[in-house]
């Protein structure tokens, strides 16, 4: 099971990878949507945990071009708010089910990494 | 009249997006620090089963904690500051610090536009008496056009200077100044100028917004109601 985490505060996604792989899961890292882009030219993944707010180019803006190029990748939207509006667009994109407020549960993202991959 | 009811929901918006901006930064330092304290745990859990503890993994987390405290006492004596902004109407400021805070304050919503902030700190201290809420309003609204404005190269330098009549800020490396619509300053930005009895200009061949600003603001004795049909700021 092959996870990449894309958030643009670095010292959450390598601490999360380290706890995820401590799970069982090849939990990658990207700062950046370009960045998560460029790994997918050369890796494949089965899940993304995308932030909602990122400089650039947005978690949902990126979920789209990572599914353009990964048709059946799935996707788990992380946000600092629980605000409406910012609800209203990632569970719109992914279902209120798979749309997180940080700071995370590890074990709650597991359990949704793991139920997003059977669905 | 107090300053405040003269600007409206113009001062109301933006101490809403400080606030949004800023409890998002402190969401990221809470949970960083909640994943921290995670891998902790996670290794005493793994201790307990037999693995070695290292200590230089252990001090590095606790250096990574440390870190985000730092930066999460920084954003809240940013915010406390900018609270306190608004308690007063009139009060001899330093620019400079302000020029700060405004860049700390902005950091994240900059970052979410890909644009880099350049602070150009002069030695000597350029002071102005006025509000200052209501000049970190206006200095908002020009970061804000200059952002637009910054084209390609996408850096804003923000500095300040005396003159002879009070203090000038200066928004500069505005590549794309001659490409932005002439939608600035609109009315948000118009009645701060009205109240500061400031000007702005926009200068396309120097490629920056500047903001002249009298040495001394007279608070509300110089302001007049616009409702009631007279003048503000002493602009006709």
């Amino acid at each position: 099971m092959k996870v990449l985490l894309v958030d643009d505060e670095k010292e959450l996604v390598t601490t999360l990878a380290e706890r995820l792989a401590l799970r069982g899961l090849d939990a990658q890292w990207a700062t950046s949507a370009e960045e998560a882009l460029s790994r997918l030219q050369t890796e494949s993944f089965d899940i993304a945990v995308l932030d909602v707010k990122m400089p650039k180019v947005d978690g949902l803006l990126l979920k789209k071009q990572m599914q353009a190029k990964c048709p059946a990748m799935k996707f788990i939207f992380v946000t600092g708010h629980g605000s409406s509006q910012d609800f209203e667009a990632g569970a719109l994109e992914v279902g209120s089910d798979y749309y997180l407020v940080k700071p995370l549960k590890i074990d709650d993202l597991v359990a949704k990494i793991k139920e997003a991959l059977q669905r | 009249m107090a300053l405040m009811d003269l600007i409206g929901m113009t001062g109301i918006q933006f101490f809403g997006k400080m606030s949004a901006s800023i409890s998002h930064d402190l969401k990221n330092v809470l949970a960083i620090i909640n994943e921290n304290a995670g891998l902790l745990e996670d290794l005493c859990l793994m201790a307990n089963k037999g693995k070695a503890l290292e200590p230089a993994r252990l001090k590095r987390l606790a250096e990574d904690v440390k870190h985000q405290i730092r930066r999460g006492d920084r954003i809240i004596t940013s915010m406390n500051t900018f609270a306190h902004s608004a308690d007063i109407d009139s009060v001899p400021i330093d620019l400079r610090e302000l020029l700060g805070l405004l860049v700390e304050l902005s950091s994240r919503y900059a970052s979410m536009r890909g644009v880099s902030l350049e602070v150009d700190r002069p030695c000597d201290s350029i002071m102005a008496t006025t509000s200052p809420f209501i000049l970190l309003n206006l200095m908002w609204h020009c970061l804000d056009y200059a952002m637009t404005a910054a084209g390609p190269t996408k850096t804003v330098e923000l500095t300040a200077e005396k003159t002879p009549d009070g203090a000038r800020l200066h928004f500069r490396k505005l590549a794309g100044i001659g490409t932005v619509a002439g939608t600035f300053p609109a009315e948000p930005e118009s009645t701060l100028i009205r109240v500061l009895n400031a000007q702005i200009r926009l200068d396309p061949d120097s490629m920056e917004v500047i903001v002249s600003l009298p040495a001394e603001f007279k608070g509300t004795d110089n302001v007049v109601n616009r409702n009631h049909g007279d003048t503000i700021g002493g602009m006709p």
